[in-house]
């Protein structure tokens, strides 16, 4: 049965063991057509367990999720032409050409010869592979695998794209031109699934991002509501022109927590104008020169290192 | 999409993983070699220096090859897919595990089937048989899927390389050739020999091939299309339980 509403992804307590380990437990989550929403979690927490699971790779344990509708422990096949599936460790056919591989995936979805012929041409073109469309795989670099890999899941325009870690070990350029050529596929309708590390890509490209930890989910929200939650974790980031004891600032009582980060330090706290007061005070009275100094909202990457207990304690 | 499409769908999957694998895996080295290679090495040690009628054994030596070369593209594809990491590219299309054996299974039976041709064009030529081209036909497209169907089988196991996969796959199909009627005949089998017999695949297509070129069978030939049929029942639904319970293993 359709979707009535217009969420394309519909997620209800799944499930996912392996032995005694719960790999996935009870998330639930909803992705509107047309939207990028992004996944993240750090290693081992269940992101493409869940993905496999949406993609119908993996029969969950319990639980229901729905790809436009369509049940996809009941109907895979039937949800699986609605999407395109980048997994993280998916090759293509090295053996085979650029072109070749992409007829190839179009052919599994029924697109006839002379329609394939075009929209490869297309692809080819878009992914600035033509030059290199009748050459083997085996001879590409990585991002341009990439390219084909992606140019084949997107052969037959699917409601809805799944990739997890799309941009990983990739150079900067093979990068910008995937965020691009999601960012293209997002405007022409297709609903973005995006699995990644790279904070700062999810806080970019996503309209809203999932946290999962430990199989569980954390926060679902949009980037700038996920950073708003957390106001302690607004910070002050300050260097002088030479090393002082951390002790000096622990003083202040106003940082909850201090990090440094190379030449700098940042000093987590609920009272920025308090504490950039405090600082310049010290300075003077240390006979030091502030070098550099700003107050910094939360970050996406804040959020996801307090939600996922990676946090450094003072 | 209708159950008509979806049916359609199925065929279509099973078309496009065949062709797939035609184009990727009949020029793979371990197909060449434990496929067309080794029929030929045996041959040519049964044959070199003795005097042997050839006529009489020319039936055995075209299911030899034929299974040898059905039997071989199975083992490899699957674990060759999980090690270059395109396995899982696969799953994710619309296709279910079944449509991937049934593609692997083709995909053997086809090339053995060409390859098959060529020998047995050359046997006709070199000695002039009258044959049952009905029963020909027959047993070659069974027996060819059926030894196909067992290579997609070996190929279930999760194993970190393909050659472990090719390795052990020989281990098993070396020895039915020495029970199966292709270097002794069938009549001649005695004791636990003549029964092992009963358990290879390939007794059942040297019967019917002995009897369209010869017109001599041990068993009726109705019984070895069956077991023939049989042989590829049990080992299709195999491949499906083992294939489904190793699938996300060596991804």
């Amino acid at each position: 049965m359709k979707a009535e509403n217009d969420n394309i992804i519909e997620v209800d307590g799944l499930t996912k063991r392996f032995g005694s380990l719960t790999a996935v437990d009870q998330i639930s989550l909803s992705v509107k057509e047309g939207e990028v929403f992004g996944f993240l979690g750090p290693n081992g927490a269940g992101k493409t367990t869940t993905i496999r699971m949406l993609t119908g790779l993996l029969t969950p344990d319990s639980g229901k999720a729905f790809i436009d509708g369509f049940d996809i422990k009941k109907n895979p096949i039937r949800a699986k032409m609605k999407m395109g599936v980048i997994p993280e460790t998916g090759n293509v056919y090295v053996d085979l050409t650029a072109k070749q591989n992409i007829i190839l995936t179009g052919k599994f979805y029924g697109i006839n010869r002379r329609e394939l012929e075009k929209r490869a041409g297309r692809l080819l073109e878009e992914f600035v592979l033509y030059e290199r469309k009748d050459d083997v795989v085996r001879t590409f670099s990585k991002g341009m695998k990439q390219r084909v890999n992606i140019a084949s899941a997107v052969v037959h325009n699917p409601d809805i794209l799944f990739l997890d870690e799309p941009t990983s070990g990739l150079d900067v350029q093979s990068q910008r031109l995937i965020r691009k050529i999601i960012k293209e596929m997002n405007k022409r309708g297709t609903t973005i699934f995006l699995t990644t590390h790279n904070i700062e890509e999810a806080n970019i490209q996503c309209q809203r991002a999932g946290i999962i930890n430990k199989g569980r989910i954390a926060a679902i929200d949009a980037p700038e509501n996920l950073k708003r939650i957390f106001q302690e974790t607004q910070s002050v980031e300050i260097s002088f022109n030479k090393p002082i004891d951390s002790g000096l600032i622990e003083n202040s009582q106003l940082a909850e927590r201090i990090e440094q980060i190379g030449d700098k330090w940042k000093l987590y706290t609920d009272n920025p104008d308090g504490l950039v007061k405090y600082l310049a005070k010290l300075a003077q009275e240390q006979g030091l020169i502030l070098t550099s100094m700003q107050i910094c909202r939360a970050s996406l990457e804040d959020v996801f290192v307090k939600l996922t207990g990676d946090n450094p304690i003072r | 999409m209708p159950v008509g499409n979806l049916n359609s769908q199925f065929f279509r999957g099973v078309a496009t993983v065949t062709e797939k694998n035609m184009r990727i895996y009949y020029t793979k080295p371990p197909v060449i070699i434990y496929g067309l290679l080794l029929p030929l090495i045996m041959f040519i040690a049964f044959y070199l220096g003795r005097d042997i009628d050839f006529r009489f054994f020319f039936p055995g030596f075209l299911a030899m090859f034929l299974f040898f070369i059905a039997s071989s593209v199975g083992p490899l594809i699957t674990p060759w897919e999980k090690r270059a990491g395109t396995y899982e590219r696969l799953l994710s299309f619309p296709v279910s595990v079944n449509t991937i054996i049934l593609g692997d299974t083709a995909a053997g039976m086809i090339f053995a089937i060409v390859i098959n041709l060529v020998v047995l064009a050359a046997g006709l030529i070199f000695l002039h048989y009258s044959l049952n081209v009905l029963l020909l036909t027959g047993g070659v497209l069974l027996g060819a899927f059926c030894f196909a169907s067992l290579g997609v089988l070996l190929a279930s196991p999760a194993a970190p390389n393909p050659s472990y996969i090719m390795m052990a796959s020989s281990l098993i199909r070396f020895p039915l050739i020495f029970i199966s009627g292709i270097l002794i005949p069938l009549e001649k089998l005695q004791g636990t020999v003549r029964v092992l017999s009963y358990f290879s695949p390939i007794s059942y297509l040297v019967d019917i091939l002995n009897f369209s070129f010869g017109g001599h069978a041990q068993y009726p030939l109705i019984f070895d299309f069956a077991m023939l049929f049989a042989f590829s029942v049990v080992f299709i639904f195999l491949s499906n339980r083992f294939h489904k319970r190793n699938l996300m293993k060596g991804l």
